[in-house]
Formats: structure tokens, C-alpha cells, sequence
């Protein structure tokens, strides 16, 4: 088990720099450009002003060398300079965390719960009308483009209603609120997009718990509990539940990177102040590094993820032993 | 034949049909402009109404249609192609060719993909075919790994033994023997490609990175009707019910041809 955590973790490297690679080249090999996209708009540019800039930015170097110093850098856990505002990125991606945090644990909490429930629930009245309503249910969720809910719920609930705030984190009002008016602030904000989250994501872990617990519910053991006379709850909630329910471990390693990279598409609509809407403006505005801040993050999360959720596996079930 | 698959299939159909015979089905052009008919509400003369530029919303919607479609299944197409040759020649050669393919594999899925895709399109700026490539170029990982783990259970099948005992060439096995019956799990697999093809196709036309106006896409529909979004219903809810039909109809199609090639669920439908 050691050893093979051990190997894990040097499997690490190689991985890192496949992908910072990867994403280096993408950044430079494709036409447009930070100086382009920033000089066009004046009349006054020279190319002779932009040689200047590309020279300030270091990126007239060859591509291997700027890749090289990139990665000393990055070494010493500093991703440079944002372009745009010359911040640290490391202080923008800081900044951005708390709000992707709090709406994704809110949302994977809600997504997890709700998706254990209607998952066990379904499996053991498989083919009643229950069951069916809430596989279309789920399955409407996970077929809605999330960004027409959003709108749509902005419309009604902030527009129309005007019960709820329709953008962003905080009122404006908010650095004069007390202490609870505050969390109330934050919490209205909080609501459509949670709802607007965890609805596209309820589908795939109701249907994984589903799957999982219809397959549990059929195995050997559970007709030697039923033989032996247990009363179905105890069979269903002691012994069926926590076998099916080990499967989850993997998703909730893989919901991770998520966790922390948020998504650009629902940042975006609501405004949300969060690393996806970081990353969205990054890419809009050609600023290298944070872009590359953003990408080594999320990936290096993604494989943490993935490690964790091995090693909670082998923890949990006796069956797994690594080598 | 299940319900799902019913289901699924003629909403796809349905979709289908509409895309390909757009100009038979509907007087206007999606381009033409007319400012005394600014933003009408449903009615005989204009179906879904009309935008802010006095374009039929019917129109443009029956051509969106041809824009995600073509989106969806060109998009899933390349990345099948990508997926298909890698997983075959890592599931069949194994050994170090295996690795280095399955490693590239995980790189480029650690990569976040939509991400990835919006850094892509951003660069290479955005046009309906930049977004088939990157679409196709960056989701055929799963493909790959579907692929191989298909190849590396029939290598080990009598009638693959047989062909390379007649002295057949590997090409010749992995092309004849192996890929045939390969393909249903693939297949389940592209038709939740197109779907998600047809959601990140319409994200990005929201956003404004995809489909550029005057063409028109369900997302730039969207996009346009949400600054009249209190006078003019139909340019939200239409394009919105579009994406949202198209998106559950590939899926449906999907899950019901996944039960349906699972021999134990099909089993039990039959009981």
C-alpha cells in the first residue's frame, strides 16, 4: 500500500509536465495573442511598440526557454504575473477560491444526498411509477442546458417575483449589514445557482446508486439475509446500502476537481465571483499566466482526486489491496 | 425494441427532418431583415414570432437546427475516428505502445475539457467548424478507453486465434475480426457525444464564442433574446426547448441502446 502510494506520487511529475506542456503549446502555437489582442485597438501601435511589449513579457524568447522559466517558476509554487492588472496569480486564484468553495460544497453535498436517497429509493421499488417518475426527473435534469434554467429562474424568481438577488455574491449594501444579515445575503445569492448546479447533477449519481444497488440487491448474500428471516429494512439499509454505496468513493474523488475549478458557464450568467469566471476572463483577455495558473491547479487536483479516492477505496473495502 | 430507444429515436427524427428540409418548410430567410416586424409575438403568419431584427424566429430555429445537428454528429464522428484507431492499437498491441497511449489518455483528461475547449476556441477564434474540431479533438478519450478495453476482451476470443492462425495480417484482424463486434459499446457512447456536443456547441453560441450572427444557432437565439427577455417570451423559450429536446432525445436514444445491448437488463424487460 505504501509502495504504491509512493509510486503514485512520482507518477505525478511526468503527468504535470505532459500537461503544463500541453497547455504551453496550445497558448503559443495558436494565432492569437496577448499583444495583438491588446494593441489592435489603437491607432498609435507600431510594430516597433510591439516588439517592446512582447520583449517586457519575456515573449520573444524561444518557446523552449520561456517554458523552462516557467516551470523554475512554478517550481517554487510562483505562477508569475497576471498581464493584465500584474498581480500574482497566485493572489488572483487565492482570491477567487472561498466563492467557487462554498457554491460547489453546497451544491456536491445537496447532489450527493439527493442522489443517494432517489437512488436507493428507486432501486428497491424498481418498475413502480415512482421509479419512473423520478428517472425522467433526473433524466430532465441532466438533459437541461444549465444556462437556460439560469436564465429562466432569473427571470421569475429576481425579475418577476423579486425574491431573489439574480447576480453575483453580495448585495451592495453589504458591508453595512450585521452579522446575520450578511449570511441571509449570501445565502439568497447562494440559492438559484445551487439550484441551477446540483439539479444537472443529480441525474448521474441517482442513476450510479440505482445501478449499484439493484446489482447489490441480486447477490447471494442478500438472499441468505432474506433466507435467514431479517426483517427487508434491516437487509436493504444495513446490508445492501453499504455495499452499494462503495462505488461513490470513485465519484466523489472525480467531483474534486470540480469542486475547486468551478464552471465558466454558470460563473458567467450569475456573476459569480469564483475560479471559473477567473479562468473564463483569463482566456477572454489572453493572460498566459494565469491561464496556465488556473490549468496546473485544476489538473493537479484531478489527480489528487483520482489518488484519494484509490486509497479511500483500499481503506474501505477489504476485497482491494494494492500492490 | 424499448420504449427509450422509441422515444428517443423520434425525437431525433423529428429534429432530423426539420434540419434538413428548412427551406421547404418555412417561406422566409433566416438572414432577411424587416424592421416593421420587430419582435412579433407568435402568430399564422410568423410561428415562433420574430427578433429584434424582424427575422423569422421559425426560420432561424429550423436552420439552428442544421447548425447543431451537423455540430453534434461531424463533432462525434472525429473524435470516434481518434478514439476507435488508439484504443484499438493500445487494446491489441499492448505492451509499451499501451502505455504511452493510455498515458496520453490520462494527460489530456486531467486537462478540464470545457476549459480546454474555451481556450481553443478563444485562440483559434470562433467559427462552426473551429468548434467541430476542437469539440471532435478533445472528447475522444473516453472513446479510446471504451475501445481498448473491447479490443483487449476479444484478443483473447477463439475465432481472433483462429484468424491468426490462418496466417491473416494484425491490420486484417483488428480491422475485420476485432472492430466489428467492438463497436455497440462505442456506439452507445457517441450517441451521448452528440448530445453533449450539442450543449457545449450551444454554451459557447451564448457566450458569443460559437456561432456567429447573422448565422444562427440555438445559443445565439438565446443570447439575443435575453435583453428582451420581458417583452419577447418566444426568443427564450423556443431555442431553449430546442437545445433542451435535442439534448434528451440523443440521451434517451443512448440510455435505451445501452439496456438494450446489456444482456441482463434485457433479460429482465423481457420477463
Amino acid at each position: 500500500m505504501r509502495n504504491y502510494i509512493i509510486k503514485r506520487i512520482i507518477l505525478l511529475i511526468p503527468m504535470l509536465i505532459g500537461i503544463t506542456l500541453i497547455t504551453f503549446i496550445i497558448i503559443h502555437l495558436t494565432p492569437g495573442e496577448f499583444t495583438k489582442i491588446n494593441m489592435q485597438m489603437d491607432i498609435r501601435t507600431s510594430p516597433d511598440s510591439i516588439a517592446k511589449l512582447r520583449q517586457l513579457y519575456g515573449l520573444d524568447k524561444p518557446l523552449h526557454i520561456q517554458y523552462f522559466e516557467w516551470l523554475k517558476r512554478f517550481i517554487k509554487f510562483d505562477f508569475g504575473e497576471s498581464f493584465i492588472d500584474n498581480r500574482p496569480v497566485m493572489d488572483k486564484i487565492l482570491e477567487r477560491l472561498p466563492a467557487t468553495l462554498l457554491l460547489n460544497i453546497i451544491s456536491l453535498f445537496l447532489i450527493f444526498s439527493f442522489g443517494i436517497i432517489i437512488g436507493v429509493t428507486s432501486a428497491v421499488r424498481r418498475n413502480s411509477f415512482y421509479d419512473r417518475l423520478m428517472m425522467v426527473f433526473t433524466f430532465i435534469g441532466y438533459s437541461m442546458p444549465a444556462f437556460w434554467l439560469a436564465i429562466i429562474l432569473m427571470f421569475f424568481f429576481g425579475v418577476k417575483l423579486e425574491l431573489l438577488p439574480i447576480s453575483g455574491m453580495k448585495s451592495i449594501d453589504f458591508e453595512q449589514m450585521n452579522f446575520f444579515e450578511k449570511i441571509i445575503d449570501i445565502l439568497s445569492h447562494l440559492i438559484l445557482p445551487v439550484f441551477v448546479t446540483s439539479f444537472g447533477g443529480l441525474a448521474y449519481i441517482s442513476r450510479y446508486v440505482k445501478s449499484s444497488m439493484v446489482d447489490t440487491l441480486s447477490q447471494q448474500y442478500i438472499k441468505a439475509a432474506y433466507a435467514k428471516g431479517l426483517p427487508e429494512k434491516k437487509i436493504i439499509y444495513r446490508c445492501a446500502l453499504k455495499n452499494s454505496l462503495l462505488p461513490l468513493i470513485t465519484l466523489f474523488g472525480l467531483s474534486l476537481p470540480g469542486l475547486i475549478g468551478g464552471s465558466f458557464i454558470f460563473e458567467t450568467i450569475f456573476a459569480w465571483p469564483g475560479m471559473g469566471r477567473l479562468a473564463y476572463e483569463a482566456a477572454m483577455s489572453f493572460d498566459y499566466p494565469v491561464i496556465m495558473g488556473v490549468v496546473t491547479i485544476a489538473a493537479f487536483l484531478t489527480i489528487l482526486g483520482n489518488l484519494i479516492a484509490d486509497i479511500l477505496y483500499a481503506v474501505v473495502d477489504p476485497r482491494i489491496r494494492y500492490k | 425494441m424499448n420504449k427509450m430507444i422509441l422515444t428517443g429515436l423520434t425525437i431525433v427524427c423529428l429534429l432530423a427532418m426539420g434540419a434538413i428540409f428548412a427551406p421547404f418548410l418555412s417561406k422566409y430567410d433566416y438572414k432577411e431583415q424587416n424592421m416593421l416586424e420587430r419582435l412579433q409575438p407568435p402568430s399564422a403568419k410568423h410561428l415562433m414570432g420574430t427578433d429584434e431584427y424582424g427575422r423569422d424566429v421559425f426560420t432561424r430555429m429550423l436552420y439552428g437546427a442544421r447548425i447543431s445537428m451537423s455540430v453534434g454528429l461531424i463533432a462525434v464522428l472525429i473524435s470516434a475516428f481518434i478514439g476507435i484507431i488508439l484504443g484499438a492499437i493500445s487494446g491489441y498491441f499492448g505492451g509499451v505502445v499501451d502505455n504511452i497511449i493510455m498515458r496520453f489518455v490520462d494527460i489530456v483528461l486531467t486537462i478540464p475539457t470545457l476549459f480546454l475547449i474555451l481556450m481553443l476556441v478563444v485562440f483559434l477564434g470562433p467559427s462552426i467548424f473551429n468548434i467541430i474540431f476542437i469539440i471532435g479533438l478533445t472528447s475522444w478519450t473516453d472513446i479510446a478507453r471504451i475501445m481498448r478495453a473491447e479490443v483487449m476482451k476479444l484478443k483473447k476470443a477463439e475465432f481472433v486465434d483462429a484468424a491468426r492462425l490462418i496466417g491473416l495480417r494484425n491490420r486484417n484482424i483488428i480491422i475485420k475480426h476485432i472492430l466489428p463486434n467492438a463497436l455497440s459499446p462505442v456506439f452507445v457512447y457517441m450517441t451521448f457525444g452528440i448530445s453533449g456536443a450539442i450543449l457545449i456547441e450551444s454554451g459557447l453560441s451564448f457566450l458569443g464564442l460559437g456561432v456567429q450572427p447573422p448565422e444562427p444557432s440555438w445559443g445565439n437565439i438565446l443570447t439575443a433574446g435575453k435583453d428582451y427577455i420581458h417583452s419577447a417570451w418566444w426568443m427564450i423559450v423556443y431555442p431553449g426547448f430546442a437545445i433542451f429536446l435535442s439534448v434528451f432525445g440523443f440521451n434517451m436514444l443512448g440510455e435505451g441502446l445501452r439496456d438494450y445491448l446489456n444482456p441482463k437488463i434485457r433479460k429482465e424487460n423481457l420477463k
